[in-house]
């Protein structure tokens, strides 16, 4: 039986917020449970991240915000991704993000929203039983 | 030596007396558990862990060298550190009643929180600035918002602080500017400059331009400073960097090595040490481990005043001092259960306090979440003026002095910071070591190694991995206010029609050309931003000549 390659994440910070710890960590610990993982660093606007992740033919794009900008960015990636035919990819995001706008980002698109306390493994299984990969 | 040989040779006899007898059966009994923190912890500290330590020259007295156990020789029996919340949002008109009410309760200094496109240098009309505008702070593109802040506030009654960094030159060129219209001159304008260009691009992230460019930019305000605006104060912020994972040891081994490296730049333009070091302030984090905080902050005291007389020949005794004004670890405050953020704040105040902080920021209990509400603003203040004037830990100077952990500590500290510090000097010096991105990689495994203590349980967050009481996460953000976008998007597009295009185009191509060269450049600024020219035009100008910085593939 063929190899499977490892889970290609992208993770995207769109918008201006500075805050990469997380993503940074993320990137780290993602990578230690056997992903390939892309962090092209700050301030991606969503065409950016969508032009990386169709280069790379990445499997997941993750999403991360700190300021607020979530509803704004987050369904804006998940719109250039199905205008693209990358249906696909799973998109998932996280940050600081209330519950209220949880149900609306799933309706558009972002099939998990993680918060402050989520884990690096429940992340990691989460994209294992969720990645829609084409063989 | 505090202790003669004679002396630690029975306190030896009877320590080890101690360990087969009395420590022997008690660990049968009862076993101990792990000691889990960044240094190293013994299981009791005694004299013989002070046997290295000579007195007069390693600990001495405070307000004299090396002011290991303080910069004033009173401490706080005179004077109070000073308290200070941070403040700005939405319209400038907003952030001008908030800081009258503010100045109203007593409050001595006003604090300029900018949006980001302000402090990235883009204009509320630029398509980047959308769903930022007067997010996380107030929008200031131009001298006319900074005229509204500023209405009916004496420029020379205040104290300025802010959080623009890059280009903190054209905020300041601003303030200048507004000062000179209500009269006063620049030499009254008091505050303290968000001046460490670095540390953007290991911490926060609100970086422009490269490190060249920032430099230049930072260099040049300060060099004018010096000359014609003498009561400002330039900040060194080892504090972000702590925040985006580094470790204590990194932490001070980053406040030295920055000031170290921007020693070196001032004095290569011929500024005086003595001249220029008087004016720079630490900002600096504080976390939860209580004795560790305290004892860095003696450690870093001891280590400053010994590297300024040694490697820089400083004489001056304002430039020996090393002081600091720190803030609570907004990344030790959780999301969860965020009211025992209080708990935390408050063991984080009284750790600064008992280090000597001149100067201390305590985080509001929503800080996790969002720009803090007025209540939660309020109880961070208490805070602060309950350890002041009820827990008496004021009443001495230095009440950790003597302690053997505490000392044992410090000496620690200092050994380990001045190990890092070589590390970071190993590759050449600061800068060197974040354009190669070496630094930022140290710092983003120190991060996960944290986040794996706590995933692992090793490091107990109570209310995160121990001891939930399984409330859900809930909390409401501030939200961006359309009507601000909207209404900063028409005051520009306004001011754009309004003002003299000529002049405007002319201060910016002088600008430009006296950035290809090597002339100071805050002259420049300020003809520019009289004109109106906004921050995005300015920073429109230094980016096309600087470049712009993009951070190293991770």
């Amino acid at each position: 039986m063929k190899e499977k390659r490892p889970i290609r994440m992208l993770i995207g910070k769109p918008g201006l917020d500075g805050h990469d710890r997380g993503v940074k960590v993320l990137a780290i610990g993602l990578r230690d449970e056997g992903f390939e993982v892309i962090y092209p660093g700050l301030r991606q606007t969503p065409e950016d991240i969508v032009r990386i992740a169709i280069q790379d033919d990445v499997d997941v794009i993750g999403l991360s915000s700190l300021t607020g900008a979530h509803n704004f960015y987050f369904p804006r990636v998940a719109e250039l991704v199905s205008e693209n035919g990358m249906d696909d990819v799973l998109i998932i995001g996280g940050g600081i993000i209330p519950n209220d706008d949880i149900p609306r980002l799933k309706e558009q698109g972002i099939k998990a929203i993680f918060r402050p306390g989520a884990r690096i493994r429940d992340i990691a299984d989460f994209v294992r039983n969720n990645v829609r990969r084409s063989e | 030596m505090i202790w003669n040989k004679r002396v630690l040779a029975e306190i030896r006899k009877a320590r080890k007396t101690w360990e087969r007898t009395t420590l022997k059966g008690s660990l049968q009994r009862a076993p101990e558990r792990e000691i889990f923190s960044e240094l190293p912890k013994k299981r009791l500290y005694t004299p013989e862990d002070l046997s290295h330590s000579d007195y007069p020259r390693d600990v001495g007295f405070p307000g004299e060298y090396p002011y290991l156990r303080g910069v004033h020789p009173t401490m706080y029996r005179s004077r109070l550190w000073g308290m200070a919340e941070y403040s700005g949002f939405g319209m400038p008109e907003d952030t001008n009643k908030r800081w009258k009410f503010l100045l109203q309760q007593g409050q001595t200094g006003v604090s300029v929180a900018c949006d980001l496109p302000t402090q990235l240098g883009y204009d509320p009309d630029n398509p980047l600035a959308e769903s930022e505008i007067g997010v996380v702070g107030v929008s200031c593109p131009s001298l006319r918002e900074v005229e509204l802040m500023f209405d009916g506030i004496a420029m020379d009654r205040v104290s300025i602080r802010g959080s623009i960094n890059h280009p903190h030159i054209v905020l300041w060129a601003m303030y200048v500017a507004v000062a000179e219209r209500q009269g006063v001159s620049p030499e009254k304008i008091g505050g303290n400059v968000h001046w460490d260009c670095l540390n953007e691009y290991l911490g926060r992230g609100a970086y422009i331009f490269p490190p060249e460019g920032a430099l230049r930019l930072a260099l040049d305000f300060m060099e004018y400073g010096l000359k014609h605006i003498p009561k400002l104060s330039y900040q060194v912020n080892a504090y972000t960097v702590r925040e985006s994972g580094a470790t204590l040891v990194q932490e001070g081994a980053y406040a030295l090595a920055a000031s170290i490296a921007y020693i070196d730049a001032a004095l290569e333009r011929g500024i005086d040490v003595d001249e220029f070091v008087p004016r720079l302030s630490l900002n600096m984090a504080i976390h939860m481990n209580l004795f560790e905080e305290a004892a860095k902050f003696r450690a870093l005291r001891r280590l400053w005043a010994r590297i300024m007389k040694e490697r820089f020949g400083a004489k001056k005794e304002a430039s020996l001092q090393f002081r600091f004004g720190p803030g609570t670890g907004g990344s030790t405050f959780t999301a969860q259960e965020p009211e025992n953020n209080i708990v935390r704040g408050t063991v984080e105040s009284l750790a600064a306090i008992l280090g000597g902080a001149g100067y201390l920021h305590t985080a509001s209990y929503d800080e996790a979440l969002a720009i803090p509400t007025e209540r939660a603003v309020t109880i961070a203040l208490k805070t602060q003026l309950i350890l002041a004037y009820e827990s008496g830990v004021t009443e001495v100077v230095d009440p950790l002095g003597g302690s053997y952990y505490v000392e044992a500590l410090t000496d620690e500290i200092e050994k380990r910071v001045v190990g890092y510090l070589q590390e970071i000097e190993k590759r050449g010096n600061i800068f060197e070591a974040i354009k190669s991105g070496w630094f930022q990689t140290e710092i983003a495994h120190a991060a996960y190694q944290k986040q794996k203590e706590i995933e692992e349980e090793k490091r107990v967050i109570v209310g995160v991995n121990r001891f939930l009481t399984g409330e859900t996460l809930e909390y409401a953000i501030h939200k961006a206010d359309p009507n601000v976008a909207r209404e900063m998007k028409r005051r520009i597009k306004l001011l754009r029609e309004e003002r003299n295009n000529g002049s405007v185009q002319k201060s910016l191509s002088e600008l430009e050309a006296a950035a290809e060269g090597t002339q100071n450049l805050v002259p420049f600024v300020m003809q520019a931003v009289k004109t109106y020219a906004t921050i995005g035009e300015i920073c429109g100008v230094l980016r096309k000549v600087f470049g712009e910085y993009t951070g190293p593939t991770f």
